[in-house]
């Protein structure tokens, strides 16, 4: 019986022990990605379809920068409208 | 050379775990380059205009500002679409990107400030984009100095040659691009000065 409890003791003693490096290893985090790893060897099935994700990233680049590009050109056609009118005014006034 | 790299693009093979979604990057990482050299090009432009006062200081970290916002934004947005596929959730609140969301809500509050400040706001603008600058090494250095799920800087180097050509094509494109958005920006910046000068001419 004294021999039973001490191997109870003991296997109380020692499981944290065993199941420190399990827990350790399951807490770790996502490991970061630090080199290229190429797609050849992968199985069909582990590779996610993305090309929703893709297609939304190019055509969000795409319509920021036109939409960037038209607002800048509106935003010039307005100053050069401007300037016109003010050089006239300033012709016409005989100002400046 | 921007209008060919989608078929460049889309020639290149696919990565180990993301698959076709890596081809984000080909875009994310020149635009957040493009992203980090604006803010380093409005903070210097800045901190000249304080120090010498020259208004064309000004107008080039406007134009800077404003591109900050622009490729900041694209950077923004297409990281999480790589992020939901690679990460499995679209946001995270890591170091790189917690700094550049900071570094591009700095840019849109320059905008702002020059908006809305009235008065003297230029001054004050030019102090907040110093801040933006101060931001950038910080992004960039980030995750070689955090434990972070983002992908380190030493990912470009070790890419296969079929794949880094392709980057630099595209990051050439993008700089290309830069320069030419910066110049008209300027050159917009420019316009509306004289318009201001005439306009003091007539109200004399």
């Amino acid at each position: 019986m004294r021999f039973v409890r001490s191997v109870f003791v003991i296997l109380v003693l020692a499981s944290p022990s065993a199941v420190a490096p399990a827990i350790a290893y399951a807490q770790q985090p996502a490991e970061q990605q630090g080199a290229f790893v190429p797609a050849e060897s992968l199985p069909q099935r582990e590779r996610m379809p993305a090309a929703p994700l893709l297609v939304a990233a190019y055509a969000f680049v795409m319509l920021a920068l036109f939409g960037y590009v038209i607002s800048v050109s509106r935003r010039l056609t307005a100053v050069k409208t401007d300037l016109t009118r003010l050089e006239g005014e300033i012709r016409r006034t005989g100002r400046g | 050379m921007f209008a060919v790299s989608p078929f460049v693009i889309a020639t290149s093979r696919d990565e180990a775990e993301l698959g076709m979604v890596f081809k984000i990057f080909y875009y994310h990482m020149p635009s957040a380059w493009m992203f980090l050299l604006s803010a380093i090009v409005c903070g210097i432009a800045s901190l000249r205009f304080l120090f010498s006062g020259d208004v064309r200081r000004d107008r080039t970290a406007v134009a800077a500002a404003e591109l900050t916002v622009l490729f900041g934004l694209i950077t923004l947005v297409t990281g999480p679409l790589w992020a939901r596929r690679s990460w499995g959730t679209w946001w995270i609140w890591d170091a790189r990107i917690t700094a550049s969301l900071v570094g591009w809500m700095i840019a849109w509050s320059y905008l702002i400030v020059r908006k809305y400040g009235g008065p003297g706001s230029d001054k004050l603008a030019a102090g907040l984009a110093i801040f933006g600058m101060a931001n950038v090494p910080f992004i960039y250095i980030s995750v070689n100095f955090w434990r972070t799920i983002h992908p380190a800087t030493s990912v470009v180097p070790t890419l296969p040659v079929d794949m880094s050509w392709r980057l630099w094509f595209c990051v050439a494109s993008f700089t290309l691009l830069y320069v030419l958005l910066f110049k008209l920006r300027v050159y917009l910046e420019e316009e509306r000065s004289r318009v201001d000068t005439l306009y003091l001419a007539l109200e004399r």
